[in-house]
Parts: C-alpha cells; structure tokens; sequence
C-alpha cells in the first residue's frame, strides 16, 4: 500500500484529483485557458504539494491534533509564499495570467486533503510520493482541459497555430475558433466531458478486472504467467 | 355475456387526443409564416440557415438516440422545432455550419444530456443561440439588409435616435434583424393559429409583454430624458424590434422549461418582462430576450415550487 510506485499511479489514474475526486475546482476551471497556463498551475501546484507533505509528514507527531488545521495551513502558507515569490521573479509573464490563483494554492483543497488524510499519517517517504503523484495527476488534468479548450477555442496548442485560422480579409478559409470554449462555460462544457470519458474508461476496464479474475480463479493457484491480469484484477477489487 | 364488454384498468381513463407530436407539429406549422417570410426578405441565404439547422437537429438526435440504444423520438418533431427556432435566430448572413454547430449543440448539450424532451433545463433553441452568439460574436450580430451592414432598429431605439425609426417596416419586417424575428405580422398569425388549437395560452406572452411595456414606458423616460413617459413610439418600436415577439410567442411558451402552475406562469411572465427590458435598456447590447428566458427557464423549478396549488382538502384553517 505505501509503496512510492503505487503513490504515484494511484495520484495520477485511480485518484486523479480532478477527474475522480473532484477537488481543486476552483483554479481548474479558472486557470486552463491554455495549455501552458495548465503546466504553470500543475507545476506550481505540485512542488507546494511535495514540500507541504513531506514536512506536515515529519512534524505529524509532534503537532497536536487540535490545532492540525490552522498548523498544516502555516506550513503550506509559508511554501505557497515562497513559490509565489519565485515565479513573480522568473517566470513574470506566467505569473500574471495566473494572478490571484497563485496566492490562493493556499486554500487549494488538494493540498489539505493530502495533508490531513495522507502526511499526517504516513512516513516521509510515502508522503512525499504522495505529493508527487497527487501533483503530478493535478497537473496532467490540467494540461488536458487546457489543450482542449486551446485547440477548440483558439486553434493553438502550447501558444503555437496547429490550425490556421480563416482570414475573412484575404479571403482565405481555415478554422474559426469557438471562443466560447475559453470562456468560463467551456470549462465546465470540458471538464465534465472528460471526466465522462475518464469514468467510461474506468468502468470498462473495472468490468474486464472482473473478467480477469473469472480467468483467475479457473486458472487456479498457478497464475504467474498472468501478472498482468492479476494487477487490473486487483484494481476490480478496490 | 355480459364480461367481454367489461374493461377493468388503471387510471387515466380519459385521455386527450393531442400528444407531444401533436402538439410540435402544430408549434412546427405555426412557425412556418415566419419562415416563409423570413427566406422571402432575405432570400436563399437564409433558405440554406434554416435548412441546415433542421437538419442537423433531427440528425444529432436521431444519431445519438441509436449510439445511446434509446427509443428514436425523431418523429415527435420536437428536433425540427428547436432546428427552426434556433435557424429563425441565426442572422441570414451567417455561414451555415454555424447554425448546424449550433443545432448539435442544442441538441446533444442541452437536450440529450439532460434527459431528452421534457427533461431539459432551458430552451434548446436558445442555449444553442447564447453558445453562438458568444463564440462567434462577429458574424451573429453583424445585420446586411439588401447589401447594406447597419444597425437593427433596435440599436437605434438603444441610442434613442427615434427619428431612424419606420414603425411600419418593423411591423411587416422589412428591417434587418435575424431570419424570423423581423415580421411581427408574420410572428403573431402563427401566434393566433396556436391560442385557437389551444397550444399556448395568453398567460405568459400576456404577462410578459405587459410586464415589459410597463417596465420600459417607466425607464425608457430614466435612460434617455427626451423621450417621455410612456412614449407610444418607443414602446411600440421596442415591441416590433428584436426577438421580443418571437421569444414571448414562441420560446417562453415552451413546455418543457415553462411553470405549469398557472400562479407560477404569471410569475415567469413579470420575471421575463422585467428582465427583458433591463437587459435592453442597461444592459450592454440591444437585445437581451434569449438571455431573459434562459435566465428565468433556470429559476422556473423555484417559481414552480413556491406557486404550487394546494390539493383540495389540503391547508384551509389552522
């Protein structure tokens, strides 16, 4: 169970904050203009994420239980500060498309949810893996939505042209963006489908862990020729 | 002998002849005086809009009906109510594959999704137009009249330049605008045809747009000075401008996302009116009737609620 492989696929797949827990909705819908705009958030996210965990991780016995919460929100404060600092000075015009979503990693339910119901449990190690994961899962969530509300609403990916767009001028044909997908409804519009298809996903590949399993138990106890089955097997089961 | 003729079964005994199809083929022949208009004044272009927006409406259902493994509810002709309403919204201009995007939308975002007919939230028709008209705001709101790209009446009653004004061109519809919204003459005939079959009543088109005279012969005066209180010119050209017509008689009628409750009707009727006339005097652009019905089509579960008659028997003294 706390094995740092395990932490890492169990962020980014089977407990995607985004697509699966559903949390952090705030910068998600806010922030994925772009795909570029999603790694800045994803990173940025992720390293107060690590950081956060592994210290609430190594102070998790000495903090006393009743004052968990307003502990945990100094400690991802004062990391949150710091990122805050760093990307104002290196990476300024990130920082202002960003704006207030930085400051507000703050009060990012992901980051307290990992710390209350991992770190504050778990040994360093695990937590920081952890983090990783969780980050990481954030972060390709993010990348997602915003490529595709790139591609549809400005016909770019990563800031570059990939469709020319029609010049009514020239009188050239060529893509005509749907700018309502980088406004506020086509985050929500893509974000609810591609936790849709995440969620097909997921139930077809639960139902073939069930197969599998069929496939198991008649096998018998014999099974190493089917490691693989075992794996989406044990999934089916969680 | 007598037990061959004894029928034992549930209620309803009674039913009613007109069914959904009915009653969206009726909607369907009501809409076609605005259509016919609409190709008449604007010519093939706008043959093409409407052509493309039925038909992509009945193809997205039909196709998503089948991937879904659903009953195909393609022949209640309620596909062909939203493609029409929703190409009677587009401007002429406008190429055709926005309408048909703007069909799948309605249909398969609004509709579909949500549950099919009868389930959806707001007026497919309209959700479709507001997808439009913020994606591609320039081509949804530039007007060409017999080659000529100018202002709808009803910029011009925004401004309060009065004198731009020819009531009686507004009346019959010879003025830019989109496809069916401009013949108030053709808009209130297919009106009349659905009060006499008994498919809409005066209830909400009558609260709605006695609501918004009031509303706007008070705060016409507010927001330009000169002219007068209760100014018939300008009440009349603010009620023959823009989709007022069309989206009282047709589109804030609809079923689906209208208060059944009769209390509650009147209540969606103050609702659309006041909010129609905010939006056209203080709001941003001229027009504001698709966003008033949508806005209130979302508050009708709460008026529904609130308005809800008691049972007989129910209440009385405490």
């Amino acid at each position: 169970m706390n094995s740092c492989g395990e932490r890492l696929k169990n962020g980014i797949i089977d407990e995607n904050p985004i697509f699966v827990l559903l949390l952090g909705m705030c910068p998600t819908l806010a922030v994925t203009t772009s795909a570029m705009n999603g790694i800045g958030m994803g990173l940025s996210t992720t390293a107060v994420l690590v950081m956060s965990n592994m210290l609430i991780s190594m102070l998790r016995k000495i903090i006393p239980d009743s004052v968990r919460m307003p502990a945990f929100i100094v400690v991802v404060a004062s990391f949150v500060t710091i990122v805050d600092f760093l990307m104002e000075g290196f990476t300024p015009s990130l920082y202002d498309s960003l704006g207030i979503y930085i400051p507000l990693i703050v009060v990012n339910c992901i980051i307290l949810g990992r710390a209350e119901s991992y770190a504050s449990k778990n040994p360093v190690l695990p937590s920081i893996f952890d983090g990783l994961g969780m980050g990481l899962g954030f972060t390709v969530a993010l990348i997602a939505i915003g490529l595709v509300r790139e591609i549809i609403g400005a016909g770019q990916a990563f800031g570059y042209q990939i469709l020319p767009l029609a010049d009514e001028a020239a009188g050239t044909g060529g893509y005509v963006p749907v700018t309502v997908f980088i406004l506020a409804p086509g985050a929500f519009l893509v974000l609810a489908v591609l936790a849709a298809i995440q969620n097909k996903v997921k139930i077809n590949m639960e139902k073939k862990g069930k197969d599998a399993s069929k496939i198991q138990s008649g096998c018998g106890s014999d099974c190493a020729t089917c490691g693989g089955c075992g794996a989406s097997a044990g999934k089916g089961k969680e | 002998m007598s037990e061959n003729k004894l029928k034992v079964s549930s209620s309803p005994h009674i039913r009613s002849k007109m069914t959904s199809g009915n009653i969206m083929l009726m909607v369907t022949i009501a809409l076609l005086p605005s259509a016919i208009f609409g190709v008449w004044n604007f010519g093939l272009s706008a043959l093409i809009m409407l052509i493309s927006t039925v038909v992509a409406a009945v193809l997205t259902e039909y196709i998503y009906e089948k991937l879904m493994h659903k009953k195909v509810t393609v022949g209640d002709f309620s596909a062909v109510v939203t493609g029409l309403l929703l190409g009677l919204n587009m401007p002429p201009t406008a190429p055709w594959w926005m309408g048909a995007l703007g069909s799948v939308f309605g249909i398969l975002v609004v509709k579909q999704l949500f549950g099919g007919l009868g389930q959806n939230f707001m007026n497919p028709a309209l959700g479709a137009r507001c997808f439009l008209l913020l994606s591609f705001t320039g081509p949804m709101t530039s007007f060409i009249y017999d080659g000529v790209t100018g202002p709808t009446p009803l910029a011009y009653v925004k401004e309060g330049a009065m004198d731009q004004i020819d009531t009686m061109n507004m009346l019959i519809g010879t003025i830019p605008g989109t496809i069916g919204e401009t013949s108030v003459i053709a808009i209130i005939i297919g009106a009349i045809f659905l009060i006499l079959m008994g498919v809409i009543d005066l209830r909400i088109p009558g609260t709605y747009i006695v609501t918004f005279v009031i509303f706007v012969g008070i705060f016409g005066h507010v927001a330009h000075p000169e002219i007068g209180f209760f100014d018939p010119q300008y009440i009349t050209a603010h009620l023959c401008g823009g989709g007022l017509m069309l989206g009282a008689w047709f589109m804030a009628t609809d079923y689906v996302t209208s208060p059944i409750t009769p209390k509650g009707q009147y209540v969606y009727g103050i609702v659309l009116g006041i909010l129609t006339g905010l939006f056209r005097i203080f709001g941003g652009s001229a027009e504001g009737v698709s966003y008033a019905i949508i806005i209130s089509n979302l508050l009708v579960p709460l008026i529904e609620k609130v308005t809800l008659p008691k049972p007989f028997g129910k209440g009385g003294e405490k």
